[in-house]
């Protein structure tokens, strides 16, 4: 009677052990954590594949918001970070959780809304454009509405800036009334509710053009500087982070600034959207406000832990 | 020296006692017929026996060794020399052969498929091992039951009402089992109403009244006719009819 | 209307043409809550005799806890074991945070207390005349446990599909310590989650049936178990 149970048992440990075999823990891995612009948009699976193919290496991405990737990279349970909100970045790197930042490439952020724009925003600028939906929307909350990210992203951190500048208190805007969604997604989840709502978002336009298909949205007010969206990577600092994957991270950044990277960034999208939806950081530095040094060289930080 | 020696067994639950100050000596090969009614802690002393409860008080002699001072480990080895069947004996659920089997079976003695046959034989239900036990009727039960315990050859067979739900002509046949068993050496304590089966099996007796041993001695020495038993009963507890 | 016609359809065609996407997110999902629930039995079972089969200060306090622990929220379980498998955290060196090996250690807390509950209930369910019989039959203490085992078979085999099932369909731990990395720890749930937040319906809705046929099929196997 035992001998039969004992034997299933072994049976079932060694179905176990194959099936865990399948997927054994692989610290030759390297862990990205990713804002969710890069990966719903297709561009980092793309990326992965071509690395991958290159460097006979295994890549697993994270994609949550750039809060929730910093988060990771804080308590070192990824090698690399690509994310969007400068402040956040410095910050990252200042405390000695990163190595070295490394913009990679950049593109707008887009304010869309419905086709028959309620509000009237088309042509202004960003900060006039968001305290016209503020007044409307508090005033007709039925047919302005504003939807945010509401989850800590870099696009929402920039959202953000732009009350700032407008002259707001963030704080007084999320709690004003019920034109204003705090929607608690990622970008690709925030524009089909906005898409639900007929209502106003804020969206960086490689994940807008991704989703367009989906979408009646049209974008309203595009380009200008305060809508500026640069994407960095920085690898985390093994000296902060014992156990992190430091070579795997600088190869993977060396990779996306080199000639071949950059090119693949700039044409991602072309063929499928009819326009890139990245441009590439080399040979725009100054534009984009990155300094030389940080800007598409390849990284030339140490990997020598404490 | 006897086989068992009971030595000042108390067991109480509670207030209220179920074993008051048992003495008894059994000796090896013999049967001893523990005669009571109900709820005067026959079973209860059986299950003492048997290690399956602890006593309050005091002590059972085995081969001269306390068996109620063991750690549970060592009265593994004393029930692995003994054999109860209960009253309402339980049927594990699987075939009548793998009941019967199970004893030979926790001991690793595999190759036993003859002694498991032999054994059915002797109650009377040959041709009944692939059934399903727990399908079969309370006298079946009783005799599988039976022949589960006698397949392991224990030194101590311990029965209680043996022959409580079995009609009269399956009764006399489980007697001549025991009767039989007995003659090969085995030492029998059986727990039983039946007067007639008693005088017929026991070599001695003890008679059990409210968790007190009244009387003890030889079949001769108790002479009680039936009338008589019933009487005795009912003057202790007028229910009990049997 | 057309939407969910037309999806519906298409995710047809994703399962019978054995699209490979399908085929490699439903084996890791089965690969993973099929190993979790191995763990968690060989964890439980045992357990849940030893809490069953002895006698002790608090039982009746400790089964209920575990009962009260059967509806732990799977986000709960998820925080609790990021923070335990982060690199922060007291196992981070073991490196198993975004990973199938972490995913099952969580998956295995998250159904271990109904596993042991409803063992333990099994177990109950088998009346002590067995346990009797069988001790005073010969048998060891070890050998005791696995008749009782036996005799409650069906009850034992009903937690272990209960416990199967909870851990094929639960997303919170999945998500929050897999990470939903494809081709490494993305399963079910969690893709059919990305799916639809990228508005791949049909995907999301190909894997959802999947989902539902296991979780059917694991309830009819129980309904005859418990049937016979």
């Amino acid at each position: 009677m035992e001998g039969k149970v004992l034997k299933i048992s072994m049976l079932l440990l060694a179905l176990a052990v194959l099936c865990t075999a399948v997927g054994v823990a692989d610290n030759s891995r390297l862990k990205i954590a990713t804002t969710t612009s890069l990966y719903d948009t297709g561009l980092l699976d793309f990326l992965q594949g071509k690395y991958e193919d290159k460097y006979n290496a295994s890549v697993s991405i994270v994609s949550g918001g750039t809060g929730i990737a910093i988060q990771y990279g804080q308590r070192g349970d990824v090698d690399l970070l690509m994310i969007h909100d400068k402040a956040r970045e410095l910050k990252f790197v200042q405390d000695g959780d990163g190595l070295q930042r490394r913009c990679i490439a950049y593109n707008y952020f887009v304010i869309v809304g419905p086709k028959n724009d309620p509000a009237g925003i088309k042509g202004m600028n960003a900060t006039q454009a968001l305290k016209i939906i503020m007044e409307k929307g508090k005033a007709d909350p039925n047919n302005v509405k504003f939807v945010s990210r509401g989850d800590n992203s870099g696009t929402q951190a920039r959202e953000q800036l732009l009350w700032k500048n407008a002259g707001y208190n963030y704080s007084k805007i999320n709690n004003s009334g019920p034109w204003y969604i705090d929607a608690g997604s990622g970008m690709g989840a925030t524009l089909l509710m906005t898409n639900e709502k007929s209502a106003y978002t804020l969206s960086d336009t490689g994940t807008y053009m991704a989703y367009r298909g989906n979408l009646s949205l049209v974008p309203l007010i595009e380009g200008g500087n305060d809508l500026l969206n640069v994407y960095v990577a920085i690898a985390i600092n093994p000296k902060k982070h014992p156990g992190v994957n430091c070579e795997a991270a600088n190869q993977f950044i060396n990779y996306l600034v080199s000639a071949e990277g950059q090119k693949l960034i700039a044409d991602y999208g072309k063929d499928k959207y009819g326009q890139p939806l990245f441009f590439p950081a080399a040979g725009n530095c100054d534009k984009i406000g990155c300094s030389a040094a940080e800007c598409a060289v390849p990284t030339n930080a140490s990997c020598a832990a404490a | 020296m006897a086989l068992i020696e009971i030595k000042g067994l108390y067991k109480s639950f509670g207030k209220s006692e179920i074993l008051n100050d048992i003495n008894l000596d059994m000796e090896e090969g013999k049967v001893m017929a523990l005669i009571g009614p109900t709820g005067s802690g026959k079973t209860t002393l059986l299950r003492h026996i048997d290690t399956l409860d602890q006593p309050t008080r005091g002590s059972i002699f085995f081969h001269g060794e306390d068996i109620c001072r063991l750690s549970s480990k060592e009265k593994f080895l004393v029930r692995r020399r003994m054999a109860m069947v209960f009253q309402k004996p339980v049927m594990f659920n699987r075939s009548v052969y793998e009941n019967v089997s199970y004893g030979l079976k926790v001991r690793s003695k595999e190759n036993s498929r003859d002694d498991v046959l032999h054994t059915l034989d002797e109650v009377g239900l040959t041709g009944y091992e692939s059934r399903s036990a727990t399908t079969l009727s309370g006298g079946e039960m009783q005799r599988i039951a039976l022949a589960r315990a006698m397949v392991i050859k224990p030194e101590v067979l311990l029965l209680d009402e043996p022959t409580a739900n079995l009609d009269q002509k399956s009764a006399s046949a489980i007697d001549d089992l025991i009767e039989r068993l007995a003659h090969g050496g085995t030492t029998v304590i059986i727990a039983s109403h039946n007067m007639t089966e008693c005088r017929r099996l026991a070599n001695r007796f003890a008679i059990l009244v409210n968790g007190k041993i009244t009387r003890t001695g030889r079949p001769n020495d108790i002479q009680l006719d039936r009338g008589q038993y019933i009487g005795f009963l009912e003057s202790i507890d007028p229910s009990d009819k049997t | 209307m057309d939407e969910i016609s037309a999806g519906f359809i298409r995710a047809i065609q994703l399962i019978v043409t054995l699209d490979p996407q399908v085929v490699e997110i439903t084996a890791r999902s089965l690969s993973i809550s099929l190993t979790s629930v191995f763990i968690a039995s060989l964890i439980d079972i045992p357990i849940g005799g030893i809490i069953q089969f002895h006698n002790f200060r608090g039982k009746r306090a400790l089964i209920n806890l575990i009962q009260t622990f059967y509806s732990l929220p799977t986000v709960t379980v998820g925080l609790l074991v990021f923070l335990l498998l982060s690199r922060s955290g007291p196992l981070g060196s073991l490196g198993l945070l975004f990973s199938p090996e972490g995913m099952i250690i969580g998956q295995t807390i998250l159904i271990t207390p109904i596993m042991l509950g409803l063992t333990i209930s099994a177990l109950g369910g088998v009346s002590v005349q067995i346990k009797e019989t069988a001790m005073s039959l010969g048998a060891t203490d070890l050998q005791v446990i696995f008749t009782i085992l036996k005799e409650a078979k069906a009850a034992v085999i009903a937690a272990i599909l209960l416990g199967f099932g909870r851990a094929l369909s639960e997303v919170g731990v999945a998500m929050m310590i897999g990470g939903n990395i494809r081709g490494y720890t993305r399963v079910l749930t969690t893709a059919i989650s990305l799916e639809t937040s990228m508005g791949d319906l049909e995907l999301s809705m190909a894997l959802g049936i999947i989902l539902i046929s296991i979780s059917l099929a694991v309830n009819l196997l129980l309904n005859r178990i418990q049937g016979r």
